[in-house]
């Protein structure tokens, strides 16, 4: 039985349509006008205990929303959900105990205290008993290296010290879903694969449920078998990592080095030229004319070096937002 | 897991208590100069002795001194900024990982006002000593009964208090800018609450009609009170208690309809 199921979810916001200029401002004063804004539309998917899936889509495609939903914050304006066995927006108490939310650009910690003072809170509100919060926090804070930095003032802390110290706070509780909005963004790439380690860690040992939104592909790549790509607040891919890369791109990228530059026309029968600058060459062949195109150049180009990869994720996804092709 | 509700609703409590105490602390010198900011009755206490109005409501200059002094300590234990501590989170979006805790995040803004009380504690004493020194004589030590009383009223003042801002920030949840509002309902308190000049010295009429609003029973019932005036006790605790009856299931009502609209912004 799924722990997480999204059936129809849809939310519209509505704002304040406010005109430019004193003209704007004076109507807006008197006469407040506001237009619907739809945000999600009629997304669907269940996820099972245990899972980790990656939601994907860039800017204002609906990603927080759904966490928002999804995490009780907000209530839909269509749609059934339900997580954890209960009904997110009526944030029973027991609801609230099996769920965490990590925002990557908010915190739950109280800045001008040790990370303690606000973990003995949580403890204290979750109702573990002080040998228990003690033991879950020494066990979490080996897992993240974290030591003498709950002892710090929040705000004397790295980013990645303090994002750390959010993880810790929000998985106190044990909770079954935790879900992750953005938990590596501004981290430095060390910091990065740290809290990637930590996750998959902590759903390994724990079996928690793991939503979550990244910008960072290396995220998505390291920890998500599945992933839910959602754009303009419709669901557009869900399933494998590799089926969407399959599905957005039949091609692979061919580098060259060249001992004599050419120039793009040259290249025009083999594949998309993506860039052509003197020696460099990059090229996007599909799949299934790859073997014999690589010949081709090797027998009509002086070669010096040929690599062939797969295309970035991110630059994939990125360039079909941009092409429009996920209306 | 906690064995009763008791025991779970304490420690909460504890914890809650000392973490805002430990913040407050780190915030020492602004509290200082809150203490400072709040002289407003020693201000008034000063204007009036000069004055020789007092006379005219058959208060002497010694009970005038004491009223401004005893409304000066009650303002000190009733002073609420729920109002600007809740915008600030919501337009923020702190207010969203409170509400994903089975906590009421009022709790937590409650817990953070008793904790900047009892960091005020100490400076309302260094004034109070102060104003000993300057103006001796002036300084008295009220019944066992009235001080205990005055405890009472005042805690029930604070509570009223908490409970009108906290209605008026639940319009935080319709219009993102409450403090305004809170703005509004400042100047009928500042002039009925006898925090300028004792309701003695009132017209009449005015009297009457600041009555009619629960501003009379927050400084001028418990400083009267505390400083040994003129004061119906069975009819102040019964309108603090009606009041409070009155509000708060209203904020209660209103704050499920507000979390029912709340667009987590900036979250």
């Amino acid at each position: 039985m799924p722990i997480i199921r999204a059936e129809g979810l849809t939310k519209t916001y509505r704002v304040a349509d406010k005109q430019p200029g004193l003209r704007g401002t004076l109507r807006h004063f008197f006469a407040r006008r506001s237009r619907e804004v739809p945000a999600v539309k009629d997304v669907s998917f269940s996820i099972e205990a245990g899972e980790i899936v990656g939601f994907l889509g860039p800017n204002g495609a609906g990603k927080t929303t759904t966490l928002k939903m999804l995490s009780g914050l907000i209530h839909p304006t269509a749609g059934r959900v339900e997580v954890a066995g209960h009904v997110p927006y009526r944030r029973q108490g027991s609801f609230l105990r099996s769920i965490s939310l990590v925002m990557g650009q908010k915190q739950q910690l109280i800045w001008d205290l040790p990370p303690l003072d606000s973990l003995r809170v949580n403890a204290a509100v979750y109702g573990l008993d002080d040998a228990r919060a003690k033991r879950r926090i020494t066990e979490l804070a080996e897992m993240l290296e974290l030591g003498d930095e709950l002892s710090r003032p929040v705000r004397k802390l790295s980013l990645g010290e303090r994002m750390k110290a959010e993880l810790l706070a929000a998985l106190l509780h044990r909770p079954s879903v935790l879900f992750l909005d953005e938990p590596t963004l501004g981290l430095d790439v060390n910091a990065q694969a740290r809290v990637r380690d930590f996750l998959a860690d902590i759903n390994r040992r724990t079996g928690t449920t793991v939503l979550l939104t990244s910008h960072y592909m290396g995220d998505i790549t390291a920890l998500c078998p599945r992933v839910l790509l959602i754009h303009q607040g419709h669901l557009f891919h869900d399933g494998p990592l590799d089926e969407l890369t399959e599905r957005l791109a039949p091609c692979r990228e061919v580098r060259l080095e060249l001992k004599d530059p050419a120039p793009a026309e040259a290249f025009a029968g083999y594949g998309a030229v993506e860039s052509c600058q003197g020696h460099q060459v990059r090229l996007l062949i599909p799949r299934d004319r790859l073997t014999g195109a690589v010949a081709r150049l090797l027998a009509d180009f002086a070669v010096v070096d040929l690599e062939v990869s797969e295309p970035p994720v991110e630059e994939l996804i990125g360039r079909l937002f941009r092409q429009g092709v996920v209306a | 897991m906690s064995r009763s509700p008791l025991v779970h609703g304490l420690r909460v409590a504890r914890a809650l208590f000392t973490s805002q105490y430990a913040l407050m602390l780190e915030y020492r010198a602004e509290i200082a100069l809150w203490a400072l900011s709040g002289v407003l009755p020693l201000i008034m206490l000063g204007v009036w002795s000069g004055s020789g109005a007092g006379a005219d409501a058959g208060l002497t200059p010694l009970q005038l001194a004491r009223y401004f002094l005893a409304a000066f300590v009650v303002r000190q234990f009733t002073i609420v900024w729920v109002i600007q501590a809740f915008e600030e989170d919501n337009l923020q979006g702190r207010l969203s990982p409170y509400l994903l805790q089975p906590l009421p995040p009022l709790w937590r803004y409650l817990a953070a006002h008793l904790a900047e009380q009892v960091t005020r504690l100490p400076f309302v004493v260094v004034i109070l000593a102060l104003v000993a020194l300057v103006l001796p004589g002036t300084l008295w030590w009220p019944s066992p009964l009235s001080f205990l009383l005055a405890v009472v009223a005042t805690h029930l003042v604070f509570l009223l208090r908490f409970l009108i801002q906290s209605l008026i920030t639940m319009a935080c949840f319709w219009s993102e800018r409450a403090a305004a509002l809170e703005r509004l309902q400042m100047i009928p308190y500042l002039f009925l609450s006898g925090l300028v000049a004792p309701l003695e010295t009132f017209p009449e009429g005015m009297r009457a009609l600041a009555f009619a609003t629960p501003f009379p029973w927050m400084i001028w019932f418990p400083a009267g009170l505390l400083g040994g005036g003129q004061v119906d006790v069975a009819a102040g605790f019964g309108a603090l208690l009606a009041w409070i009856a009155l509000l708060l299931p209203l904020t209660l009502l209103l704050w499920k309809a507000g979390i029912r609209r709340y667009s987590a912004m900036g979250a």
